[in-house]
């Protein structure tokens, strides 16, 4: 039986229940303890940088990965290595183009509708109905190979809608993608949402978590650091401001005493500036330009209200992106 | 069953559309067959040997006779009468004949008085294999020579003897017959035109390059990350694999069997009990995937696995005899050569082409098949290794 869930703010039925999930390669432990709940209709955004464990734990979730320890229900099925069948209700789209070339898209559809079971008129129908949603139907009889990048990624995604999945896992199907193919990529998986699709979308870019995700968990060096609405998470934080200044000079030492101005909880450095959690951005920025001044030339400054990112640059001391 | 029947589809289909894959399983070894055919095709023609030979007799004499009785005894020889050491010469010299034979002046009286004779064989180096045939011819007769004077010379010594049953002896030397000189050391059921070897060589050659992709596409697969989506379907590994080694199957079979047509037709090779080949084809290209199979889960990428597995059916294809018989090889070679499961293969179907029917051919076919259990099983235990969980 799957476990008793909590976390998820909906009164709908649980889609994906997984806890205690944990699978390390060799001396190094990449995931350790991860579980969380995606409700129908719910989109649950994995936000964390590259090598934080969010492929390894949607890996285990899809059955792809066995686990050192753990547990995994899809509509309160066990999905594991060794039960195809409980793999039925979930749609896969992987974050590399996971398509045949030298099939056309018709081909890579029916192949894959083919090893979900369906067959004659269901097959065709369901095929003409994805091409559609991914907006290739002029182009359904052209080998894939002489597609487009964004059509390519159009297609990986039909592919993972094709058995009409209770559970939607998307792993960063935005990476590498032109702003055009990345905003239709964001407004398929919003029609996915309210259609009723429970959508798993793993992301270390913080606007589309923003954007998409009903719920986020922050995932860094194998573990869930915390997981909430937006408005949850930023409540951790505080009611804190994210200061940042583009900067030239010895920026370390600028940091170190930028870190040091009462109001300044957390100053982190990157590569052209700082980065600074404060209490109160308008009562402390001029103190701040004027011992960042000391050290460093500033040319520019930006304040912005707490979100996703200044969440997790305050609970991991780093951004995103690094 | 119907998911592993799915991916064998796909993979003959993606195999009809890869241009090279067509050309390794079916141009390239056609191709090769028929150039080795038209190339060595001399080579069938001299196998019914002939050579013309010149001959001058210089001895008039009865043993002189006797040596041109048993030249022209020669299926294979065209015997030209010279009169002079000089024309036999010359007639080598300009490639006329293949080699001359001079039989000195007083050659049987020679002989007969037990003195030291000598028959001269003048040979062609252009025409080394004529040229051994004619020092053979020679020596046998010589040597048989040899043997009736020492017979004569010892009944003259045991005394009693009247000189001319002496000369009675020595003339009737002159009609034994030569022996043979020509010694066929393969069997009748053997001997194959160089274009049905070939077209064997070339099928078994190249059918382990056909089906190796097969277990390689698992890796293909795995580094393109649709083994991935594979394995996110309700479909469970061992059908994956199962799909996979189905249609490396089917296209070896049909690859192999368009060889053997193909050849037939328009080689006019003659592979023989068509069961026998049908069934030694079936154990060929389940020994070939066996062999890639093994290979495959040897590599981490589709690259390092297409390279291990060319390196093999090079090296044990020629080992195996599929370019050289390896029968003429030295006997080491000829040991080494049964550790190749093409030179089962080779023996197999050469037997089959030579005259012998599916019973002829069950040690071969015993052997290719164990191959093929004993290398695709040891790939079973590892194919773990392919699908990493």
């Amino acid at each position: 039986m799957p476990p008793a869930v909590t976390g998820s703010s909906t009164d709908r039925p649980i889609v994906l229940a997984c806890h205690g999930l944990r699978r390390s390669f060799g001396d190094r432990v990449a995931v350790d303890g991860v579980g969380f709940s995606i409700a129908d209709g719910e989109t649950y955004g994995l936000l964390g940088p590259n090598g934080a464990g969010k492929t390894t734990t949607i890996s285990m979730v899809c059955g792809l990965l066995e686990r050192d320890s753990g547990e995994v229900y899809v509509d309160g099925r066990a999905v594991d290595t060794s039960t195809p069948e409980a793999r039925a209700e979930i749609g896969y789209v992987p974050q590399d183009i996971a398509i045949y070339p030298d099939l056309t898209a018709r081909e890579n559809l029916r192949f894959f509708a083919k090893l979900y079971g369906l067959r004659g008129v269901d097959l065709d129908a369901r095929i003409a109905e994805i091409l559609e949603i991914v907006e290739l139907s002029d182009r359904a009889d052209e080998r894939t190979d002489r597609f487009s990048g964004g059509m390519k990624r159009r297609l990986n995604i039909g592919l993972g809608l094709l058995n009409r999945p209770r559970l939607l896992v998307l792993d960063e199907p935005t990476v590498g993608v032109d702003p055009q193919s990345r905003n239709a990529i964001l407004a398929s998986v919003e029609r996915f949402r309210q259609q009723g699709m429970a959508v798993l979308y793993t992301t270390h870019y913080m606007e589309e978590a923003e954007r998409l995700c009903d719920r986020v968990g922050i995932i860094d060096v194998g573990h869930l650091i915390a997981e909430g609405t937006r408005r949850e998470l930023v409540a951790m934080v505080g009611e804190r401001d994210r200061v940042a200044l583009d900067a030239r000079g010895d920026v370390q030492t600028a940091a170190k005493a930028a870190a040091d101005v009462d109001g300044v909880e957390r100053a982190t450095t990157r590569e052209d500036g700082i980065d600074l959690v404060v209490r109160d951005a308008g009562a402390t920025l001029p103190e701040i330009l004027r011992v960042v001044g000391a050290h460093a030339h500033v040319t520019g400054v930006d304040i912005s209200e707490p979100n996703l990112e200044a969440v997790f640059l305050h609970l991991t001391g780093k951004a995103l992106r690094e | 069953m119907r998911a592993a029947v799915a991916i064998a589809l796909k993979e003959l289909r993606q195999r009809l559309r890869d241009r090279s894959a067509i050309v390794i399983a079916f141009v390239v070894p056609f191709g090769l067959a028929a150039i080795f055919s038209l190339t060595l095709a001399n080579v069938d023609e001299e196998s019914e040997f002939t050579a013309t030979y010149a001959v001058a007799d210089l001895d008039g004499g009865p043993l002189a006779d006797a040596f041109r009785s048993t030249l022209a005894e020669l299926d294979f020889a065209t015997i030209r009468q010279v009169g002079t050491r000089e024309a036999a010469d010359e007639l080598t010299d300009d490639d006329t004949v293949s080699a001359a034979f001079v039989v000195p002046e007083g050659f049987s009286a020679a002989v007969r008085s037990g003195e030291a004779a000598e028959l001269e064989v003048i040979t062609d180096p252009d025409a080394s294999v004529a040229g051994a045939i004619a020092r053979s011819v020679a020596g046998s007769f010589a040597s048989e020579l040899n043997s009736v004077n020492a017979s004569v010379t010892l009944a003259l010594r045991g005394g009693g003897h009247d000189p001319s049953e002496a000369q009675t002896i020595v003339d009737r030397a002159a009609d034994v017959p030569a022996t043979a000189v020509l010694r066929e050391d393969v069997t009748e059921s053997r001997l194959l035109t160089s274009t049905t070897f070939y077209a064997i060589g070339m099928a078994v050659f190249f059918v382990f390059f056909t089906v190796e992709f097969g277990a390689r596409g698992i890796l293909e697969e795995r580094q393109a990350g649709t083994l991935a989506r594979l394995l996110v379907a309700p479909v469970r590994p061992a059908w994956v694999i199962a799909g996979k080694t189905l249609g490396g199957f089917v296209v070896g079979i049909v690859s192999m069997s368009a060889l053997v047509v193909a050849t037939t037709l328009l080689l006019d090779a003659d592979w023989g009990d068509p069961l026998g080949v049908a069934v030694l084809v079936f154990g060929g290209v389940l020994s070939a995937m066996g062999l890639s199979a093994l290979v495959t889960t040897l590599a981490r990428t589709p690259a390092q696995a297409s390279s291990y597995a060319s390196v093999a059916a090079v090296v044990l294809g020629m080992l195996g005899g599929t370019f050289f018989p390896t029968s003429q090889g030295p006997a080491l070679l000829r040991a080494l050569s049964l550790l190749a499961p093409q030179a089962w293969l080779m023996r197999g179907f050469q037997d089959l082409a030579g005259g012998g029917s599916l019973a002829d051919i069950w040690a071969s076919l015993l052997a290719v098949l164990t191959f093929a259990v004993v290398l695709g099983g040891i790939a079973a235990l590892r194919a773990g290794r392919l699908v990493p969980r």
